[in-house]
């Protein structure tokens, strides 16, 4: 099998000791214009967001459209069912009150926010993705341990700048991941 | 290995340049470090990973035979149950909810200090809350399950239960009426053992990616892989994974608060003395945080010693949970004051009969006081309040909230309080109500008291399976709060010792 047709490059992979190495590094990385790029960390580094330019996130939209359909949806399944389909009085009350059928939509709109947050996490994050060049790369391990990573892929339009960007900052080892 | 920079960068987006250090602390600002000694992060993942990766104790093997036993039994009496009729069980009119229901509501409250401690205590930032929060989650699902078996096993012919409480027509195509405080519990509970699930899960996820990391073996690498899904610690998913935990956070605070209070509805909404009392909410989720963290301290002192986690789950974390304890066992024993003032001052004799006759007068004190006989149940009514109005006043003291062994026995007393108080509101509101001639007197019968015996087996079952398994502590939010995780602290640049 022809090695260099299998060899291409996926990315560059620099790898840090610590969070302030590879902050510093990121905002140089975010200054260069680099724009498909990434820090791998064990944890989330506070104020790493702005450190690479990241806009906020939008997961809250899709909670938000969860707890919606989950709030209307309780409303109206109670009025369908008590007042609409089958009307039954019991104990002389009435068929139907927002009252009575708000504590079920109530759990019904965190029921639903929830599976909307979990749902837009995943889409999101493009999760589950299973296959991922990074994992093949020995070093990558301990980025869920205690070493931290930035890569810069090979796709980005100043992928040809990136080696010597890296290679001035605190990074320990920079080396070119393959696809 | 701290790396010193001297020059800011340059910030052309209005970001200062993060790797400025902050001054330290005076010293008597500085507070107790989260994780002791100065743990490297290396450190802290071999210290929790190493548990479930390493062959377990000695001792788990034998505590599974037997919790798994005693589980095995309770799902062959409840076979039993259903197979014969609720006459197995000791209820009957006038106290037809008994055991059952004492046993539903006390697991579901042991699992509200799992969401507090998740949730609430995340919301308020109380960051030593990440040492305790997987395994009180855990204890919260768990408890959840032995939660749900009673109510569903207590209409004896599951069956119909389980075709009646969902949102389904029956055979005259009749819906459920939602008017009814049991339909709303059914969905509270439900929805509440979901988001815990999905909440443990996301929380689960980045520590199954450091798992399937360090997995050696091709079986470990699929499973903990699979459930992964594929986590690889990038920063652009951690911010939207924070921004999730945050809302999944703020969703389980009102979920928590309205569950108990639904489930104190099941009792508050009905016309019984006793019963039929406002302050039941607020006072049952007291009661329920109450007791789910006496249950956190019984669970995890014994798992901190076995497991060698005194760095991480510190005194100050064990000290911390008794104040918690201390505050709310407070807010159940004025709770216990006010009803009984309400049941007084409300002026309604059926109320102040459930109170005094029922339940205050003993034959010692109370009783000869308001020249009343002594109340059939008197002993438990004094049972809950010596195990949860007086025993947490031990905390004010520093020294006894930091006496491990006086901790944990504690904790067990205020689990016992916690089910006294759940049988008290029960059974002797119902055992004695408007009409004399239909008065009786509740005793259990062996398979009662084997089937509550089998839940907590069941729980630990669980629970030893998830010590197997997974991780106890959570590895990613432990290192988020440890100085060296933080780039702008002092020790940002410091690599810790092993």
């Amino acid at each position: 099998m022809n090695m260099e047709m299998t060899a291409r490059p996926h990315s560059l992979l620099a790898e840090f000791q610590t969070p302030a190495d590879v902050m510093a590094a990121a905002i140089q990385c975010r200054d260069a214009g680099f724009s498909k790029w990434d820090v791998y960390s064990p944890f989330p580094i506070h104020g790493m967001d702005q450190a690479m330019g990241v806009k906020k996130s939008q997961v809250g939209w899709f909670t938000f459209t969860g707890g919606f359909i989950g709030f209307f949806s309780g409303m109206t399944m109670i009025w369908w069912m008590n007042q609409y389909n089958y009307p039954l009085v019991v104990g002389g009350k009435p068929l139907f009150t927002p009252l009575y059928a708000f504590p079920v939509s109530y759990e019904m709109t965190i029921l639903l926010s929830a599976f909307g947050t979990l749902f837009g996490l995943a889409l999101l994050c493009g999760l589950p993705r299973f296959y991922n060049p990074l994992f093949r790369n020995k070093r990558f391990k301990k980025a869920t341990d205690d070493t931290f990573f930035i890569c810069i892929e090979a796709a980005d339009p100043k992928f040809a700048q990136a080696r010597t960007l890296l290679e001035k900052t605190a990074a320990k080892n920079v080396e070119l991941v393959e696809d | 290995m701290a790396k010193a920079i001297t020059a800011p960068l340059p910030a052309p987006h209005g970001h200062t340049a993060a790797v400025v250090k902050a001054a330290e602390p005076p010293r008597e600002l500085a507070r107790e470090p989260l994780v002791l000694n100065n743990h490297s992060l290396g450190w802290i993942t071999n210290a929790i990973a190493g548990i479930c990766e390493n062959p377990m104790p000695k001792w788990w093997l034998p505590a599974f035979v037997f919790s798994a036993g005693g589980a095995t039994m309770m799902f062959a009496l409840i076979a039993y149950l259903i197979s014969t009729g609720i006459g197995v069980w000791g209820l009957n009119q006038p106290a037809d909810w008994a055991w059952d229901i004492t046993n539903f509501v006390f697991w579901i409250g042991i699992g509200h200090a799992g969401t507090l401690i998740s949730a609430v205590l995340f919301l308020l930032r109380q960051k030593w809350r990440t040492s305790i929060n997987r395994a009180a989650e855990a204890m919260t699902i768990f408890a959840v399950v032995c939660a749900g078996i009673f109510p569903v096993i207590h209409t004896g012919r599951v069956w119909f239960a389980l075709l009646w409480l969902p949102p389904i027509p029956n055979h005259m195509d009749v819906w459920p009426q939602f008017r009814s405080p049991l339909l709303w519990d059914v969905f509270a509970v439900s929805t509440y053992g979901t988001v815990s699930v999905l909440f443990w899960y996301v929380g689960l996820v980045p520590d199954l990616a450091t798992l399937r990391d360090r997995a050696k073996t091709t079986l470990r690498k699929f499973f903990y892989g699979f459930f992964a899904l594929g986590w690889s610690g990038s920063n652009r998913h951690w911010s939207n994974y924070e921004k999730a935990y945050l809302i999944l956070a703020g969703l389980s605070t009102p979920l928590v608060l309205s569950v108990h209070s639904i489930v104190s509805f099941d009792f508050a909404v009905s016309q019984v003395p006793g019963w039929h009392t406002t302050i039941f909410p607020p006072y049952f989720v007291a009661g329920a945080i109450f007791s789910g963290f006496g249950m956190v301290l019984t669970l995890l002192l014994p798992m901190r010693t076995l497991f060698k986690l005194e760095d991480i789950i510190t005194v100050r974390h064990v000290e911390l949970m008794c104040k918690v304890i201390l505050a709310t066992g407070s807010i159940v024993g004025y709770a216990y004051g006010m009803e009984f003032f309400i049941a007084w001052y409300g002026g309604s004799p059926y109320e102040l009969w459930a109170f005094l006759r029922n339940r205050v007068a003993d034959p010692f004190i109370f009783g000869p006081l308001f020249k009343v006989p002594p109340a059939p149940y008197w002993w438990a009514y004094w049972m809950m309040i010596s195990c949860n109005v007086i025993s947490p006043h031990l905390f004010w003291s520093k020294k006894l909230r930091t006496n491990m062994v006086l901790v944990w026995l504690v904790s067990i007393v205020v689990n016992i309080g916690m089910w006294f108080e759940r049988f008290v509101i029960i059974v002797t509101s119902l055992h004695r109500d408007y009409l004399p001639s239909s008065w009786g007197y509740f005793n259990p019968s062996w398979v009662d008291i084997c089937t509550f015996a089998g839940s907590f087996a069941l729980f630990m079952t669980l629970f030893l399976l998830f010590m197997r398994f997974l991780p106890v502590i959570a590895i990613s939010e432990v290192k988020g709060v440890t100085p060296q995780a933080d780039p702008h602290h002092p020790l940002g640049g410091a690599k810790g010792h092993h």
